[in-house]
């Protein structure tokens, strides 16, 4: 069977191609903002203008008559970006005259990171712009264990990173920033119960860095704070049910000090640690056509009047034959 | 017989008569942050506990504090976790009620955290909890429970129901609940994105 993905909720428009075996083709346009943090609509207006020119380049590698499934992102994320990944999807059903796989993105960066690294029964982290959550699967859901009472880690760094004066993406330039700190500076760490808050480390960031301390500093301070918060409930979540393995996905998680955070934490607790390449760790359509490809393999099909896209799309609301 | 318990956030001995709960250093955190969050959380967990039990909660009678160690009382139950059902989540709820008139936020409410003795609803671990008399504070701390009860139990609508019945002893019930409501709703993406677009 072979399914192709489109990812479109956010800063990425990208479509994939995946077999059972192995991931066919992937081609991405990501959006960049000139200034400031991603709109919706100018993000919508970019996916809108690059679909046509990727999905050519992927039909130059896999003849389009070969696809069995189309999948495509649903939801959560922008309304405006994933209507446009939606229509694409709805119109390459129609013409092709395949199912439709209406995919839950949460869900799409958990089976990737499954498949890619033979995790079974991990207890996810997904760590990005707009979400941070700690996943696990119970019966034939998966539930979020702990999750960001504000905002995503990856906008509280960007958030950050703009203020220092870092151009978009903020992350990649905060971890530069941070291997060079050498004081730690102590800042808001706040857990409550299973859940993590991150906008009073971005404001105390921004009082530091008017007081004139070094950014070096609180670019290493905010990170190891902010971390150590979602390690320390992602240790919670293991301890609590049981599970001995680790996975890591998301834009976030291909900063290396949060990996090496969480490897030594799997290490004292005789767990595995498990993340996906990079390239597969953010949005990409490759998760969005293999989640796809499990649900059409297990008869789970969207038909085109219920494919509306969903902003608000809980991972807790998919039920999971596989 | 010692029995060891590796949890999430310290390391639990449990001896015959006692408990010995060791908060030890995390690799993974920077010292200075490691030092502190595990000296801060020892101190207020036993002073927590003393005054959980003054508003009239049961839970272990501390033995001694030293530390990163704090050494209580053994409670011999059974698991809330393994026996939960309407009317122990009613109990629960009724506790919650008292501790949040306390000002207590428990930080950490899942069955987990609760062992059922002689009719009675014991709560063992208070390591993170604080004070806060804000309705924030106490929307937040049973979201944790909702959130719990939801993740771990598929009769949880009806564990749900039993927890409000009890908690509904609080004099501040209708403003905590419409708080918990709200912050249900931010936990969500679509909010999230739009408050930082």
């Amino acid at each position: 069977m072979i399914s192709l993905g489109i990812e479109s909720t956010a800063w990425n428009f990208s479509i994939g191609v995946v077999s059972e075996k192995e991931i066919i083709a992937l081609e991405n346009e990501a959006y960049s903002p000139k200034e400031g943090g991603i709109h919706p609509r100018e993000a919508a207006q970019h996916h809108s203008e690059v679909a046509g020119n990727v999905l050519n380049r992927i039909f130059k590698k896999i003849s389009p008559d070969e696809m069995d499934v189309i999948s495509f992102s649903q939801g959560p994320g922008m309304g405006p970006c994933l209507r446009i990944g939606a229509t694409v999807a709805r119109a390459l059903a129609l013409k092709l005259e395949k199912p439709l796989a209406g995919v839950n993105h949460c869900l799409a960066h958990v089976e990737i990171g499954r498949w890619l690294t033979g995790a079974e029964d991990p207890v996810t982290v997904y760590v990005s712009g707009g979400n941070s959550q700690i996943i696990a699967r119970r019966g034939n859901r998966y539930r979020v264990f702990g999750e960001t009472l504000d905002i995503g880690i990856g906008n509280a760094i960007d958030k950050f990173a703009r203020y220092i004066g870092l151009p978009h993406p903020g992350g990649p330039r905060v971890e530069k920033l941070a291997e060079k700190g050498t004081r730690y500076i102590e800042m808001p760490y706040v857990v409550k119960g299973m859940d993590f808050s991150f906008s009073g480390i971005v404001t105390h960031a921004m009082k530091l860095f008017d007081e004139g301390c070094r950014s070096e500093d609180i670019a290493f301070s905010f990170q190891e704070t902010a971390f150590a918060m979602l390690v320390e409930v992602t240790e919670r979540a293991m301890a609590y049910l049981g599970k001995s393995e680790c996975l890591l996905v998301g834009g976030v998680g291909a900063n290396r000090r949060l990996q090496e955070m969480l490897r030594l934490m799997c290490h004292d607790r005789n767990a595995s640690f498990h993340a996906p390449p990079i390239k597969y760790m953010g949005d990409n359509g490759a998760m969005i056509a293999y989640t796809g490809l499990l649900m059409a393999k297990h008869g789970v099909r969207t038909e085109i009047q219920e494919s509306y896209v969903r902003p608000d799309f809980r991972i807790e609301e998919v039920e999971v034959p596989w | 017989m010692v029995k060891t318990i590796l949890g999430g956030e310290a390391e639990v001995k449990i001896h015959d008569i006692f408990v010995e709960k060791i908060r030890t250093s995390k690799r993974y955190r920077v010292k200075e942050l490691d030092d502190k969050l595990r000296k801060r959380r020892t101190v207020s967990e036993a002073k927590i506990i003393s005054s959980a039990r003054r508003s009239g909660v049961a839970t272990p009678i501390i033995l001694d504090v030293e530390g990163c160690r704090i050494v209580m009382e053994r409670i011999n139950g059974d698991a809330v976790r393994n026996v939960i059902n309407r009317e122990i989540a009613v109990k629960i709820g009724e506790n919650v009620a008292k501790l949040h008139s306390a000002g207590i936020i428990h930080g950490d409410l899942t069955p987990m955290n609760m062992i059922l003795k002689d009719g009675m609803i014991y709560f063992i671990d208070f390591g993170l909890a604080y004070y806060d008399e804000r309705v924030e504070a106490k929307g937040v701390d049973i979201h944790v429970f909702y959130e719990a009860l939801k993740a771990d139990f598929d009769n949880w609508s009806e564990l749900w129901d039993g927890f409000l019945e009890g908690y509904s002893q609080y004099e501040k019930f209708d403003e905590v609940i419409d708080r918990f409501r709200e912050i249900e709703m931010r936990g969500r993406y679509v909010d999230k994105s739009e408050n930082n677009h």
